[in-house]
Formats: structure tokens, sequence, C-alpha cells
């Protein structure tokens, strides 16, 4: 019996109109990486949630090495030695990374006073043993994505963590970032640690994992080896039925052009120029990929296409309409369509209902309000029922429900529904399936490809580039803000597109 | 333990609602009050029976019945209703609204020139300074919104400044106003009054008037267009996530600007009510009447809903009436401020009872925990 780590039994928990979980049992050994595999609103996050004491099951025991415990908040699950590393990192900006990580239990001196240096020292010896480096002198907000990672990692090793929780850890990091982090995985495995990782990312399982549990629907399906079983298998196990990881597309017949960025210079917040003299066109009917590592001017190119910042230099047409000095709205109303890439931030209200946020850029328009200016929930609604079911949206209240409680994967494909159902001349795409399981993704790849044959025009960036090789028709390589190469996806390479982005131009690849 | 888990599964659910809430901090509120009394050596019962009073008009010590106190109550809670409507509609939208005194007293100041210089033409002449007072508040509280929106000034140090100016602003203006000595104007024509002599009639001479119809109309209109029109709606957008709003083409700018407006006029129009509708001459104002710092508590009483506001505002009305009676059944009227401070207080410390919440749960692990040890 003690052999097991964690031991989830028979857990059930129900929020208003869903059964997140419903008897699930999941049993996990001391000192291996356990994967957790599930659609979207399966209920991974909510079973870990209620290991980590944020939730209180409705019934079920759990032991941890054994024991019968009680996790009724996260203070018992840290005294439990039970740590979790969230999606949405929770650090203080403008704190050193040591601060962070001591953060609620810092160490004292003799006399009680705050001492740094000891803390200092205990996470320099903590990265070092488990090769997670990162500065412990650094400012919070000064670091990558990928460090602020460790240093949540770094957080609960501090704590004494023995079990630690990934929810989708690699959904925010790139290609790099992520073989890094399997390293780390075996690293502390290694080192005695158990850790649950929750990945839509089948690739990844293969990779670390040592055995994997699937949900489908809130249901426990089964626990397998990961060594006997493919990447189709589990996808299997997890969906139900059988899943294509290639889409098939027709070629792409392009038309005219829709949407063309010239000379195009974009600053960021602090004034750093982050586009410089940027030219690309999309024509109606075609896929254009943004191929880099994040930071080198992905965001910003979206953030002055869609008028988020203003543009520095430099012109943008849609349809052969000059809307570079246009309001978000006015580009909203000439065809400009636009998945964010931080859907927290900018795409959802969560506070407002699915309805409500479906509606978001088109509520003042007929038929949501009339001539009168007042709102028709019902037209709302029915609209919101309809994009439930085309785009399988799992809602406990149907439209009604506050985007904030859906799935993060949920909350994704609620702004893919709304975007294209706007069918927009031009969509700019950022991270579409970021976080979306292997049969969503297949669905919205799918729906990605047939507004392209409905003659959009589409713009898509991504990190990943089996999705840019993926989807696109041709595919612009970006570095440090300009474009290094633009070309057809059938004549380039994956390894090709890899050197470009490291900055050198093709001819040299 | 069992039935410790529901208590829990029943705390959750209150602190999850924020009406229940807003009832459990008041009577909280009353309880504390109820205490102090009693501490001073005097009489709680006394303040039960004030407020009685000026609930129902009954007056239990003699059996007396006079529906003015009713009158007046209701009088009193229209400032404090329409300007916890600009409070709650500023905040709404994302912005704290500290400006409503100020907005008040300007809306008062005009409502007052409009009434003592304005054409003396029956049902125009009011209305005329009615608008005016709205008119006022809109700009007083626009400007606010213009700042914040184009240039990002904060609302709250612009419209703390805009209070003092309105102050003094409103002295110069009204010390020029005919028949003014160091306090008062002189008496307003008749045709400036709101009195409603059908409302004077039934509550035995009280100065309840026509400013009450206005009261329940901006409650209507409040919710009416922060739920039912496309305007509100983008402002709803704009005060949970300003940037998903803007990102989805909302003209956030506009809604800022228009709400810091819109709760402007709420303010003003209190104030209009209150020169034309309580007195019958101009007030040269030597302080503030404080309505618009207490719209901010009745917005928090009330979680910026249009009847949670209207209810708290019903509240506060009532304990400025009942503060008279109080004092003449030797309870000290500044009991009444003491409960308003505490629900307010009480209101800012949910978070403090989530945290409470917590303790509990901690404390009932460890219980369980020992007990367990026992039984091994
Ligand atoms: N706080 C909540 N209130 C109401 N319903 C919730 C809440 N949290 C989760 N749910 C619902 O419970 C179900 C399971 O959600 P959960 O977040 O556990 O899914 P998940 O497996 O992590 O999905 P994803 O891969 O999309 O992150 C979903 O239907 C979701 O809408
Ligand atoms: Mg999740």
């Amino acid at each position: 019996m003690p052999e097991y780590a964690i031991e989830m039994v028979d857990i059930t928990k129900t929020f208003p109109g869903v059964v997140a979980n419903d008897n699930v049992t999941l049993r996990v050994y001391d000192r291996e990486i356990h994967a957790l595999l599930g659609e979207n609103g399966a209920g991974k996050s909510t079973l870990m949630s209620i290991l980590f004491g944020a939730y209180s099951a409705d019934s079920g025991i759990i032991r941890i090495h054994g024991n019968l415990v009680d996790i009724k908040d996260p203070n018992v699950a840290t005294e439990l030695g039970i740590g979790m590393v969230h999606q949405h990192f929770k650090l203080v900006q403008n704190y050193t990374v040591t601060e962070n990580i001591v953060l609620g239990m810092e160490p004292r001196n003799r006399w009680g006073i705050l001492d740094l240096s000891k803390a200092e020292k205990r996470v320099r010896e903590l990265s070092e043993l488990y090769g997670l480096s990162v500065d412990p002198k650094a400012m919070a907000e000064s670091i990558t994505v990928g460090q602020q990672q460790r240093v949540e990692i770094l957080k609960t090793l501090y704590r004494n963590a023995n079990i630690i929780i990934f929810d989708e850890p690699t959904a925010v990091l790139t290609p790099q970032e992520i073989d890094e982090l399997m390293d780390i995985l075996r690293r502390l495995r290694e080192e005695g640690k158990t850790i649950v990782l929750i990945t839509h990312k089948l690739k990844e399982i293969k990779a670390v994992a040592d055995r994997c549990t699937v949900l489908r629907r809130g249901k426990y399906i089964g626990t397998v080896q990961v060594a006997d079983v493919t990447e189709q298998d589990l996808a299997e196990m997890m969906v139900g039925r059988a899943v294509k990881f290639e889409i098939d597309k027709a070629p792409a017949h392009p038309g005219p052009v829709m949407l063309s960025v010239q000379h195009l210079t974009v600053k960021d917040a602090v004034g750093n120029v982050k586009v410089h003299d940027l030219s690309v066109d999309v024509r109606a009917g075609e896929i254009v990929g943004v191929a880099g590592v994040d930071g080198n001017g992905q965001s910003e190119l979206l953030y002055g296409l869609t008028g988020l910042s203003p543009v520095v230099e430099g012109k943008v047409f849609i349809d052969g309409e000059d809307v570079t000095n246009l309001t978000i709205r006015r580009r909203i109303e000439r065809g400009l369509g636009h998945i964010p890439e931080d859907r927290q931030k900018h795409g959802l209200v969560s506070e407002f209902s699915i309805s409500e946020n479906c509606a978001i850029k088109n509520y003042y328009l007929p038929p949501y309000s009339n001539q009168y200016g007042l709102l028709n929930y019902q037209k709302m609604t029915e609209h919101a029922d309809e994009l439930i079911e085309q785009f399988d949206i799992r809602a406990g209240e149907g439209a009604g429900t506050p985007a904030g409680s859906l799935s993060g994967g949920n909350q994704q494909k609620v702004i893919v529904a709304r975007e294209i159902s706007l069918s927009p001349k031009v969509l700019l795409v950022a991270q579409p399936t970021r976080g979306l399981d292997v049969g969503a993704i297949e669905y919205i790849r799918k729906r990605i490809i047939a507004e392209r044959d409905k003659g959009r025009a589409i713009l898509l960036v991504s990190f990943e580039l089996d999705e840019i090789m993926n989807l696109c028709d041709r595919i612009a390589t970006i570095s440090k803000g300009s474009i290094v190469a633009i070309n057809d996806q059938d004549q380039v390479t994956e390894r090709e597109i890899g050197l470009m982005m490291a900055g050198s131009k093709k001819a040299e690849a | 333990m069992k039935k410790l888990d529901q208590n829990k599964t029943f705390l959750n659910r209150v602190l999850d609602s924020d009406g229940i809430i807003s009832v459990l901090v008041v009577l909280l509120g009353f309880l504390c009050g109820t205490i102090l009394i009693a501490m001073v050596g005097r009489n709680p019962l006394n303040m039960y029976k004030a407020i009685l009073q000026s609930l129902t008009g009954y007056n239990i010590d003699n059996g007396k019945m006079n529906v003015r106190y009713i009158g007046e109550t209701l009088n009193y809670s229209v400032p404090f209703i329409l300007c916890g409507l600009s409070m709650a509609f500023a905040a709404r939208v994302g912005l704290f609204n500290i400006g409503g005194e100020g907005q008040y007293i300007m809306g008062l100041t005009v409502a007052q020139v409009i009434a003592l210089l304005g054409p003396q033409v029956p049902v125009l002449h009011w209305l005329l300074a009615i608008f005016g007072a709205i008119a006022i508040g809109a700009v007083w509280g626009g400007v606010v919104g213009i700042l914040k929106a184009k240039y990002e000034v904060s609302e709250v140090v612009s419209t703390i400044m805009l209070n003092y100016i309105s102050l003094y602003l409103s002295r110069i203006i009204c010390l020029h106003l005919p028949g003014a000595t160091t306090y008062k104007t002189a008496n307003y024509p008749q045709t400036a009054l709101l009195t409603n002599s059908f409302f004077e009639r039934i509550t035995n001479n009280s100065l309840l008037n026509d400013g009450f119809f206005m009261m329940v109309i901006a409650v209507v209109l409040y919710w009416f267009i922060m739920e039912k029109t496309k305007l509100g709606y983008g402002m709803r957008a704009t005060g949970f996530n300003k940037e998903a709003a803007r990102c989805s083409g909302i003209p956030v700018v506009k809604s800022i600007a228009l709400s810091m407006a819109i709760a402007g006029a709420f303010a003003g129009l209190a104030g209009g009510i209150v020169a034309l509708g309580s007195f019958k001459y101009g007030r040269v104002l030597s302080g503030m009447d404080n309505y618009g710092f207490n719209g901010i508590a009745v917005a928090l009483v009330g979680n910026s809903t249009a009847l949670g506001t209207m209810l708290a505002g019903f509240l506060f009305g009532m304990l400025k009436n009942a503060q008279a009676l109080m004092q003449s059944k030797q309870i000290p009227k500044e009991i009444t401020f003491i409960i308003q401070g505490l629900i307010v207080v009480f209101i800012a410390l949910r978070s403090g009872l989530k945290l409470y919440q917590q303790w509990l749960n901690k404390r009932q692990l460890q219980k369980e925990i020992m007990k367990e040890g026992v039984a091994k």
C-alpha cells in the first residue's frame, strides 16, 4: 500500500450543472511521473485543485503515502508536501526571485529579522540540485516566462514539496523551453519527487511520463503504462474515437491581397521598437504563418494590426482600404477578426456569460441591439446556443454560464467560435490551439482551413512549428521584429525555419 | 462533524451572495450600535422605538400616529439614493467617484440660481432648475471622466479637488444672489418649489415632494441603462475587463468619460432636489451636506445594483430621520453615524470574513487529525 504516493479514491465533485469529477480514482506511485490526460473540461484541473485543497470534494477519500488525509485548504497541502505549479503564474512583479520564493515563510535570524542572504543561499542550492538555472537576485518582472515557471517550481521545492503538480506547464513555453522543462522533470524524479503532469501534448507524455491516467467527461477511463501505448492509442482513449493528427487540406487557391502590411514599425509599452519595417501580404484564401521564437515582435505585430498599439510608421490595408489610423471598432467593422494570444487579458470578460461574450464585438448592431439602443438578450442566447452546439463547448449552465467558470480549453473555444462566426475578411490568429485537447485541436484546425477555403485571408502566429507546417500555405519567419524570409510551405523544411528563426538567412542555411 | 461541514457550505454560500452579506452586515452594525448604547448606560430599546417611529410614524410611548415621519424618512432618502447611484454608476465602469459631493453642490447651486433668477412660469421654472442641476452635475463629472480617459488623471485626485472648488465656487455665486446674507438668500418664488400638495396632504405636511418621483425614475433609469441598453453593455464590459473591452472594439475612453458624466448627473439631480424640495430659500453653504460622501457608503452596501442602492439609501434616510427622535429619547444621535460607519467597515471586512472561514477549516482539520490519532 504505502508504495502509492497519492491515492485519490472515488472522488466526486459537482459544480452547478456539471459533474466535474464522477467517481474518479487516481493512484500515483512514489517517484513516478504520472500524466493526467483528458479532453477540455474533462475535470483534470478540478481533480488537482481538490488534491491541492483549493476545492473540497463532495465525496471520496485521499491518501498521501498511505495516510488518510483531509486537505481542506492549500496550507494543509503544503504541510503534506504537495506543491502545485499553476498555469497562470502568481509572482509579485517587483520582488526579486528570492523574495518571491520565500514569500510567506521568510527565514529570520536570531533577532527575528528577515535574513535574505540565507534564503538566497538555499535557493541557489536548490536550483543547482535540480538544474533550475535562474538568478536569485533578478526581478520577477524582468525574467522570461520559462524562468518564471522555474521560480514557481523552486517555490514548491523551498516548501519541501515531494509531490509536485503541474497544470499544463508547457502551454506557455517555447519549444526550447519545453525541452528544458522535460529535463527538469526527469531530474526531479531522479531526486525522489513524485510528479503529476497535466498536458494535452501526447508527445510530452511519451517523452517523460511513466504512467498515464485518462479522464473523459468527468469519468475515469483507465490508467496505462506509457511505454505500452502509442500516441494514437492515448488520443483514442481520451476522445473515444480515432483522431487524425495530420490535417488533409487541398492546395490553396489564393485570390486578391486582403491584408497588406507595408513597412510597419511598432513600439512596445515602454517605447522599444519591437517591429521594424515589416512588410507582408496575405491574400484571400491562404494562410500565412508567422514563425519565430517568442518575443521577436509577434505580439506587437498583432497589436499594430488590430489597433491595440499605435503604429509608429508604415501602413496597414484591409481589402485595399488604409486602416492604419482607424479605431479598433472601425477595423473590426472593415472585416478584421482577431483570436488574441492572451485569452484572459484580451479575449474574454470572465464575469460575462458565454452569450454576452459571443456578442462582445457586435452587440451594438442588429439583431443584438435595435435602433433605440436596446439589447436583445434572446438573440444573443440563440446565437450562443448555436456556437455551443457547433464547437462542442462544454458549459455547465449553457449560454448563461459565466465565461470565467469554463475550463481553459473551453474558454479558448468560445473565442474561436466568436471570431469565426463573425466571418471576417482577414483573420489574425495567435496560438489558436493553446491549451486545447487533441480532439478540439483537430476540429479548430479544420475550421481554420474551412475559413481559408471560404476565401478568408488568415495570418497565423504560433510558436509551435508543427502547427505552422501543418496549417500554413506560406511561412514568414520573423526574427528581431523583421521578416527574415517568406517561403512556400512545401519549399522549406522545419530545420531551415529553425535556423532562420535564430536569425540566419535562408541562403546560408 | 457532519454538521460542521454543513456550516461550512452555509458560510460559503453566504460569502458568495452579495445581497445576503449586505443584509448581515447591516444587522451586525445595528447589533454593535445596540451594545454601545447599553455600554453608555442608556436603554437600547429607545433607539428601536425611534427607528420604528421614523419608519411607520407610530409612537409606541404614547400610542400616537403621525404619518409625517414616513414622509420625512422618504424625503431624506432621496439624496442618499441619488448620490448612491452616482457612486454606483461609476463603480460599475471601474471608477471611484469621490466627487459626488462636489457634483451635488454644483447641482444645488445651479438650481438655486435658476430658482431665484429664472422665468417664473409654473412647471417650466422648476423643470428648468432641475435640468440645470442635472446638466452641471454631468459637466462636473464629465470633466473628470475626460481627464481620466484621455490623460489618465486619477479620478480620485481630481474629484477630491473639485469637491473643494465646488464648495467655494458655490459660496461665491450664492453670496451674489438676491437677498443674500452670510447663510441664506431671499425666498424662492412659488413657481420654483417642488412641493406636492398630494404628498403634503397624505403625510401631514411633511417635506416630501416631487423629487421622490424623480428619484424613482432615476433608479429605474439606472437599471435600464445598465442592464438593457448597448451603452450599459459597453460600460459593464469596461468595468469588468478594460483590456478585453478595448480589444473587442468597445470605445472604453468614451465609456469612461460618459459614465462619469452620468454619475455626475445623478448627484447633480440630488443637489437640485434638496435645494428646491427641502428649502424655501437658497442656502449659502458653509460646509458640505455630506450626501455625496454618504453615497459612497450607500453604493457599497447596495452592491452598486439599482435595487440594492435604493434599499441602502432608504436605510440611511431612515437613520437620519431617526436622529432627532433619538435625541429626544436620550440616545446620542451620533450613534447613527457609528452604525453607518460600522456597516461600511464590515462590508470592507468581507475578505476578512473569508480569512476567518479558512481559519475555521484549519482548526476543524486539526481536531480531526487529533481524533484520528486518539483512535489509533
Ligand atoms: N469554479 C467552477 N464553477 C463552475 N464550474 C466549474 C468550475 N471549475 C470548473 N468547472 C467546470 O467543471 C468542468 C471541469 O473543468 P476543469 O477545469 O477541471 O477541466 P480540465 O480538464 O482542466 O479542462 P482543460 O483541459 O480545458 O483545462 C468543466 O465543465 C468546467 O466548466
Ligand atoms: Mg484545466
